[in-house]
């Protein structure tokens, strides 16, 4: 636990010019009682529930998150400090009142009149303060989630740009671009174009925004080019699109991170290669998206990495479709994984 | 020039072997080689990891150019595998890794025994690791520490590339292994193993006098065992080290193990050979 005795500070300086605008209003109703007496009471009885309630708050351990314990404890410990702060505090005060002779001769007197008032006023004015604060703290705190929420979507961001742009892929893509343009300077060319679409569509693709089948097909051409060029003779791709799809809005580069996972952990792993088909078919009121290939299978996700391609399809279909969209994936030993993505047709 | 030529006329029987998945990479590495490098003849260019072991036995190159990211065994385990089969009598290849990200930290290369190229390969760079690789040669002519060097450097790189996914997740040492028999979960203490070996799917779990199989990967199960009591003694074998009776040598020097309660003698690695030391 570390107390931030800066802001102790500050809030005890605010119980005290609180109390001393309570004791002035006060003395201005009741002009006939003594001034000083009534300053010494206000500021011992606020100084000790501040005490008791600024610094016991801590203690508890359901307030390390928020700063004000929760449930009946943060209710115990506005009670139990001003409680103890009046008692304390008047008992104190009529110590040192008695000594220091602000009292015209005669011991001080508590008639039953005062004694309500007095109770009364530190109540209501503890019970505001303690209010006072609570919700400052409490802006803070939401203040400081928001923030934290922030951060954390922009991470999510970053993560999903530096899965597109994994710098392995980019650097074995520019070195076989940098070997074709000394032997085949028009295949280089062409590749060049593919990866300009491939780059293009990954750094604009925004989430939330929509474009046909078609752009989507092509998109993954782009991709899949790229990485025929690199893999060789060990990948072959069959792009499946019936022609009265094609218009289709669909979800911005859905199917990339499908693609990516099926080359990456499918085939890349698998020594003599093999074949990734992405077809759409529809199934009633339903568009079926379905990437399928011939690679190792579940062995080659590794226990961790897998997840986030599936994982990032998985919630952009919720947030888009609720519970109309769903994702399947299947994966067989030696035989290839197939995922399909299914979520209502527009008409 | 006159002393260059002389020098290049003693290299000029120097072969190498490429091991590189990405055909047109493997054509430029060579083609760029050639020009870097006349005196080297590429002996084999092969697509995968085990391709490149068994070649690099059976043609036995001066000069191994190993991607990292390869299908089937990565070039870092190919290069651990053939350590571990190469013929004693033979000195081994002089390494060099090549990455198209340098994911396994490039400063782990930067030392003498073993060096690494970026992808796209630069004409300039090429020519540095030409230099560095033709020494390297001319040493091992003379000085037999080269292959302790390699052994060593390979060792911290597999210890760099099976630490780094694990990193901040590194657990409690595991306590009880979960193997399945038939339908009921067996619960075997970590105390109990005396080994774990890595065999095709699965890995073989060994007791005094059982046996179970689970599906845990030798690597993500190494991570989670503790470091004191278990040693890695071969790619697919860790075994307990209290367990162990004795180590013996044979004519060839190569090392095995002798386990108490148990009959089997388990190889050891010359990877990991440097474990068995008399005190």
């Amino acid at each position: 636990m570390r107390i931030d005795w800066i802001s102790k500070l500050r809030h005890a300086l605010q119980v005290w010019a609180f109390a001393l605008t309570i004791t002035a209003i006060l003395y201005a109703f009741q002009p006939e009682r003594p001034y000083a007496p009534q300053v010494v009471y206000s500021l011992l009885i606020s100084t000790i529930t501040w005490a008791i309630i600024d610094l016991g708050r801590d203690w508890f351990p359901s307030a390390a998150e928020t700063g004000w314990p929760q449930g009946l404890g943060g209710f115990g410990l506005v009670a139990g400090g001003i409680v103890a702060g009046y008692l304390a505090g008047t008992w104190i005060a009529d110590q040192l009142c008695v000594y220091y002779g602000f009292y015209p001769p005669g011991a001080p007197k508590h008639d039953p009149n005062q004694l309500r008032t007095s109770i009364l006023v530190t109540a209501l004015a503890g019970i505001v303060i303690v209010y006072y604060f609570y919700s400052t703290n409490k802006g803070a705190y939401l203040q400081r989630k928001m923030v934290e929420a922030r951060q954390h979507a922009n991470e999510a961001r970053l993560k999903l740009l530096e899965t597109q742009l994994e710098p392995h892929m980019l650097f074995n893509t520019l070195a076989n671009l940098r070997a074709l343009i000394g032997t085949d300077a028009v295949r280089a060319q062409q590749m060049l174009d593919h990866m300009i679409s491939y780059l293009r569509a990954t750094l604009n693709a925004s989430r939330g925004t929509t474009h046909t089948l078609a752009a989507e097909f092509d998109r993954l051409r782009d991709y899949l080019e790229l990485m025929a060029v690199r893999m060789g003779p060990r990948l072959a791709y069959t792009l499946d699109l019936p022609a009265d799809l094609a218009a289709q809005q669909v979800p911005t580069l859905l199917l990339q991170p499908l693609v990516e996972n099926s080359i990456q952990h499918g085939l890349e792993p698998k020594v003599e290669g093999g074949s990734i088909t992405v077809s759409a078919r529809r199934e009633g009121t339903q568009l079926v998206l379905q990437v399928s290939d011939t690679g190792v299978g579940p062995s080659g996700a590794p226990a961790s990495g897998k997840g986030f391609g599936l994982a990032q399809v998985r919630e952009r279909l919720q947030t888009l479709y609720d519970t109309e969209g769903a994702i399947e994936f299947i994966a067989t030993e030696g035989r290839g994984a197939c995922t399909s993505v299914r979520f209502p047709l527009k008409t | 020039m006159h002393k260059r030529a002389i020098s290049l006329e003693n290299m000029s029987e120097t072969t190498g072997l490429i091991a590189e998945d990405e055909p047109l990479l493997a054509q430029a590495l060579q083609a760029e080689l050639g020009r870097a490098w006349p005196g080297l003849r590429i002996v084999a260019s092969v697509g995968d990891g085990a391709s490149a072991v068994a070649q690099a036995l059976a043609l036995r190159p001066d000069v191994l150019f190993f991607d990292i990211r390869m299908p089937g065994q990565s070039g870092l385990e190919a290069a651990a595998a053939l350590a571990d089969e190469w013929p004693q009598d033979a000195p081994f290849p002089a390494l060099v890794f090549v990455t198209a990200y340098d994911q396994y930290a490039v400063q782990a290369f930067e030392t003498q025994a073993v060096d690494y190229l970026l992808k796209p390969v630069q004409a300039a760079r090429l020519q540095k690791t030409v230099a560095k690789v033709q020494e390297a040669l001319a040493r091992r002519a003379q000085d037999g520490n080269h292959f302790e060097a390699t052994l060593d450097q390979l060792r911290h790189l597999l210890g760099a590339a099976g630490a780094a996914p694990s990193g901040a997740g590194a657990a409690l040492p595991l306590k009880v292994i979960q193997a399945s028999v038939g339908s009921s979960i067996r619960m075997v203490p970590v105390g109990e193993v005396l080994y774990f070996e890595a065999a095709d799917k699965y890995v073989r779990v060994l007791t005094a006098g059982h046996e179970y199989l689970i599906r845990t990967p030798l690597k993500e199960l190494l991570p989670q065992l503790d470091a004191q009591s278990f040693w890695q003694v071969h790619r697919g074998t860790v075994v307990r080290a209290d367990g162990i009776e004795s180590v013996l040598r044979d004519e060839a020097g190569k090392l095995s193990l002798v386990l108490r309660g148990r009959t089997e003698r388990l190889p050891v690695s010359r990877l990991y050979a440097h474990l068995f030391k008399a005190m």
